[in-house]
């Protein structure tokens, strides 16, 4: 679980967070939505310990960033997966070593044993017979595989996901979310998605957190997206045509 | 507004400084890091070192010898002038400057590219300390410069040696002779004292370059131009500085 209490975060004269508190349940797939420029990334930004909040604590389980110690924050990390918008996958290595790099950087595991468990894995995010092939010679929704597939290697508590479905057709970015839910709830793990695709939102958000201006204006579930009269959430979910035509029909079939 | 800039970035070099020194990445890891560096950097030069070197010791041998017209002076000045020419400023400045140009470069770019799509980002958030995993290898790496430029060295004063005697400027004697004549030991120990810090120069401003820099794949383009520049600059001012403390 990761909890944040008053958040604040400036850059120079320009406040970015103004104050926000929430909490992310373990197991469950937790999504941050708003307009570009609403403090998403910031957010995250301050959730992984890049960025240092002026005021409020984030806690992970219990333990506030802000107290840790240097090694523990390192510590932390170890306990992180993170998948990049652009997947951020080593160029320089191949899909194996890719994958295998948070094993080799953190644990005292043999090759072999390294080994199976990343083609365990590869196989779990339905990805094999890449082991050897770099990222530029797979498309854009395998490499997003294969940053998943980095991203739980290490078995993490926390899983961090920044435009998961940024550049990527309809049918693999449902694929993706799909994916992001399952493992979220096959190994029990804190998920934490920053997005604006409205369809990620519904499909997996299991918690939807709305930033809007720097403070969080609306939380609830995906469900309650389509029910709330909260106007900054009908201002931003309901601002294309296809979802107030959902909504409408929502509201009238109760499907 | 342009001094407080300089004075940030000079800050901030040596900040990048400390942290390449401290939370090291694991011994095994940076071994193969070490390895891949020496391989990019010092063996992925040779070929172009080894050319350079060669011909313009050719060169250098040529030019002193169309420059002696008086018939006193003895023909074993060609290969002393070579060597002195080759052994003092040619291998560890030219070739320094020719390696912001091809080691620098790449470095500035390889980790210009990796800041742009995250990679670094990607290495904070595991837990690694990014600026040890990729900049202490490269400076590790370029301790291996001073046997680049001890090669340098040997191909200019051969080459000279070949021009010479192939153009009819000298016998091979009179320039072994001239290459072996007043040797002083101390010029070799000049050059490298040099080379070593040429080579700190090298792995850590390219480095410094490609970190902090901002923007897209445009501005990686940017940053390795004036990476050779900065580079470059430093290198002279620092030949100057050393030469000064060293020889005078």
């Amino acid at each position: 679980m990761i909890r944040i209490e008053d958040i604040h975060k400036s850059f120079g004269e320009q406040e970015v967070l103004k104050g926000i508190s929430t909490t992310f349940e373990r197991g469950k797939t937790n999504v941050i939505i708003g307009q570009s420029g609403s403090g998403k990334t910031v957010m995250l930004k301050c959730l992984l310990g890049l960025f240092e909040p002026e005021e409020g604590k984030i806690y992970y389980d219990d333990r506030a960033i802000q107290d840790m110690n240097h090694e523990e924050k390192r510590l932390l990390r170890e306990d992180i997966g993170m998948l990049f918008q652009g997947g951020a996958l080593f160029d320089s290595m191949n899909i194996e070593e890719n994958v295998m790099f948070p094993l080799r950087m953190f644990t005292k595991q043999r090759r072999d044993e390294m080994l199976h468990r990343v083609n365990e894995v590869l196989k779990r995010v339905d990805l094999e017979n890449v082991n050897k092939k770099f990222p530029s010679e797979i498309s854009g929704g395998m490499q997003k595989r294969v940053s998943i597939a980095r991203a739980i290697v290490n078995n993490p508590k926390y899983l961090f996901c920044d435009e998961p479905n940024s550049g990527l057709d309809p049918k693999t970015a449902t694929l993706i979310d799909n994916l992001i839910q399952e493992i979220t709830h096959e190994y029990g793990i804190t998920t934490i998605v920053v997005s604006h695709d409205m369809n990620s939102v519904m499909e997996i958000g299991e918690k939807v957190v709305l930033l809007k201006n720097g403070l969080l204006v609306w939380q609830g579930t995906n469900e309650e997206v389509f029910t709330t009269e909260n106007e900054d959430v009908v201002d931003f979910v309901y601002s294309s045509n296809l979802f107030r035509k959902v909504r409408e029909a929502y509201k009238k079939y109760k499907f | 507004m342009r001094i407080i800039r300089y004075v940030e970035d000079v800050g901030s070099y040596f900040y990048m400084l400390k942290r390449t020194f401290s939370s090291f990445t694991k011994g095994s890891v940076l071994r193969e890091l070490i390895f891949k560096e020496i391989e990019d950097l010092i063996l992925g030069s040779f070929y172009i070192v080894a050319f350079i070197s060669f011909f313009v010791g050719s060169v250098v041998a040529i030019q002193t010898a169309l420059n002696m017209d008086n018939p006193l002076i003895p023909k074993t000045l060609v290969g002393f002038a070579t060597r002195q020419s080759v052994i003092l400023e040619f291998a560890p400045t030219f070739i320094a400057i020719i390696m912001a140009g091809k080691a620098g470069s790449f470095i500035t770019s390889s980790i210009g590219s990796m800041r742009v799509t995250e990679q670094i980002d990607a290495l904070e958030v595991m837990g690694v300390n990014s600026l040890n995993y990729l900049v202490f290898p490269k400076i590790v790496a370029m301790l291996f410069l001073p046997a680049l430029i001890a090669i340098s060295m040997f191909l200019g004063i051969v080459g000279g040696g070949v021009a010479s005697v192939y153009g009819g400027f000298a016998t091979a004697t009179e320039y072994i002779n001239g290459v072996q004549e007043d040797f002083n030991t101390w010029h070799l120990t000049y050059a490298f004292i040099k080379t070593f810090i040429f080579a700190f120069i090298l792995a850590t401003v390219p480095s410094w370059q490609g970190y902090y820099m901002k923007g897209g794949a445009l501005e990686v383009g940017k940053a390795s131009t004036n990476s050779f520049v900065w580079t470059s600059v430093l290198i002279i001012a620092s030949n100057y500085v050393t030469t000064q403390l060293l020889l005078s």
